[in-house]
């Protein structure tokens, strides 16, 4: 499927999106929205993508929602339904993102702003290079935090630290996002694509099914009470004890080799 | 028997009844409605089957009703045809149904599965009335069955919206018993009905009917009835085997006499 906005690759089980509309800095726009939404759901159905990288073309991830559309949006001191925006072009891609029972990796090259953070948050694993940079943007407008962020904050930073980022919409630059756990690792530019791609690489050649249904217990986990929690990971460790790569893992331990996964 | 629309296994005690029209997410048409309840009906007279269980597939249960049949109906079709009456024999079976769930489960798909006894379903089931959307309203139970499961405002906005909700939703409101992977909602209500299937088998069909008395009567009137019923096991020999086996301490072998 050709794309506009967005260029998707596929190579080895991969599949790469880049968000492509670098003069502007990756910023979201309608047909962008909908890009990357089909191209999510392309990614979920095919059975040949085992992995996928997000990021973004130049020197930014995603400066989020796109601004230059404003003009007509607010003509004549209009108040556009923001809530309806969010729930048609961001609700399906961050949800996408995180019900996807695929490992999917955020390669944060640049910064990430607003909705852009979002996304990268939204991803499983995030790799920065030292260059990038989070930022919550939605206060310098009047807004309050959307598409996931205050959520993916709030659970990984906790209210108080979050609320800083909110609140203040300062930058957080890559090595201090480290520290604070927003994203997995922080590495020199130039071994961006390595790390990210050793790492996909990795995730594709892994046993799918399992990452993905990891994927789902941890995102259960967060609604879930201790004894259900157990509950849920039990059926799940039912569904992943009956996958071929599981039998493939036991017969390569006993065998002393390292298993091949397939995926199934 | 042979069915056009349905798969059915019979793996004593269980009977299993498919509804197998993937191609339009098992439209539900009077042929499709009449072999479920032909079947339900077998299952019930054949006495190696103790419960059946009822299933689409993972992506529909049933996306409601075959508009192409209904769309040039009039009244006097619908009542001189009176097709709906399979719904009340539906409404008979005496055995427990339990219903397997996942995918779209709409319209008449969502009235079909309010007639199980227990639901068990996958996280990727959605539950909905949307008939109002085209112009109509729930016709097979699903005002008076949805209304008495999740209460008067919850049903009042399904139906009138006609939105669906998700397997969550209406675990959270009492539509569905639980909800589990979608890998896993067939396995779990295999299990679910052969634990009731190793119970004493007429007490599970009284009780089972004493329990959805309770949906025509006053509670005075069921409290009666639930009574003999149970006055009644106590002239069953899984009775005398059952407190018979508890006291001696040991599992029960019940022969549904």
């Amino acid at each position: 499927m050709g794309y506009e906005t967005i260029i998707v690759e596929k190579k080895n089980q991969i599949a790469r999106i880049t968000l492509n509309r670098p003069q502007a800095l990756n910023a979201l726009n309608e047909t962008m929205g909908e890009e990357l939404k089909a191209a999510l759901k392309e990614a979920e159905r095919d059975p040949e993508t085992r992995c996928l990288i997000i990021t973004g073309a130049g020197r930014a991830f995603s400066a989020g929602e796109d601004v230059s559309g404003l003009k007509e949006r607010y003509a004549g001191g209009a108040h556009p339904s923001l809530g309806d925006h969010l729930r048609k072009k961001y609700h399906p891609i961050i949800l996408g993102i995180r019900n996807m029972e695929k490992p999917i990796i955020a390669r944060i090259n640049g910064i990430a702003a607003g909705s852009g953070a979002s996304i990268a948050l939204a991803c499983d694993i995030r790799i920065a290079s030292e260059e990038a940079g989070l930022k919550q943007a939605f206060i310098g407008v009047g807004l309050v935090p959307d598409s996931g962020s205050s959520y993916f904050l709030t659970r990984t930073l906790g209210p108080g630290r979050a609320l800083e980022l909110i609140m203040t919409g300062r930058t957080v630059g890559a090595k201090e996002a480290e520290t604070l756990g927003l994203v997995n690792k922080t590495v020199p530019t130039a071994e961006l694509d390595k790390t990210v791609d050793e790492m996909a690489e990795k995730l594709a050649n892994g046993p799918t099914k399992a990452l993905g249904l990891s994927k789902r217990v941890v995102n259960q986990a967060a609604r879930l009470e201790l004894s259900d929690a157990l509950e849920y990971e039990a059926q799940n460790q039912e569904i992943a004890g009956r996958t071929k790569d599981h039998l493939e893992a036991v017969r390569a331990f006993l065998e002393k080799r390292q298993p091949k996964f397939s995926g199934n | 028997m042979t069915y056009a629309n349905i798969l059915v296994q019979t793996e004593p005690p269980l009977g299993i009844i498919h509804l197998n029209r993937p191609k339009v997410l098992n439209a539900l048409n009077f042929e499709l409605l009449r072999e479920v309840v032909e079947a339900l009906e077998a299952f019930d007279k054949d006495d190696r089957t103790r419960v059946t269980i009822l299933t689409g597939n993972d992506d529909a249960f049933s996306a409601g009703a075959d508009i192409k049949e209904l769309s040039e109906a009039t009244p006097v079709d619908l009542i001189k045809e009176n097709k709906f009456a399979l719904w009340d024999r539906l409404k008979k079976i005496a055995k427990p149904i339990i219903g397997a769930i996942s995918g779209h489960t709409l319209g008449g798909g969502c009235e079909l599965a309010m007639n199980c006894d227990i639901i068990i379903a996958s996280e990727t089931a959605r539950f909905g009335q949307p008939e109002i959307n085209i112009g109509i309203m729930p016709g097979a139970g699903g005002t008076q069955r949805l209304t008495r499961t999740i209460g008067k405002f919850r049903a009042m906005e399904m139906i009138l919206t006609g939105q669906p909700i998700t397997a969550r939703e209406a675990e959270k409101h009492g539509l569905v018993n639980r909800v589990v992977p979608v890998e896993a909602y067939f396995e779990e209500a295999k299990k679910l009905a052969l634990q009731i299937a190793q119970k004493a088998p007429i007490a599970v069909r009284l009780a089972k009917e004493a329990v959805l008395k309770s949906f025509d009567t006053p509670l005075e009137e069921g409290l009666q009835f639930e009574r003999r019923n149970f006055y009644l096991l106590f002239s069953t020999e899984d009775m005398r085997e059952g407190m018979k086996a508890f006291t001696e301490k040991r599992p029960p072998q019940f022969k549904g006499r």
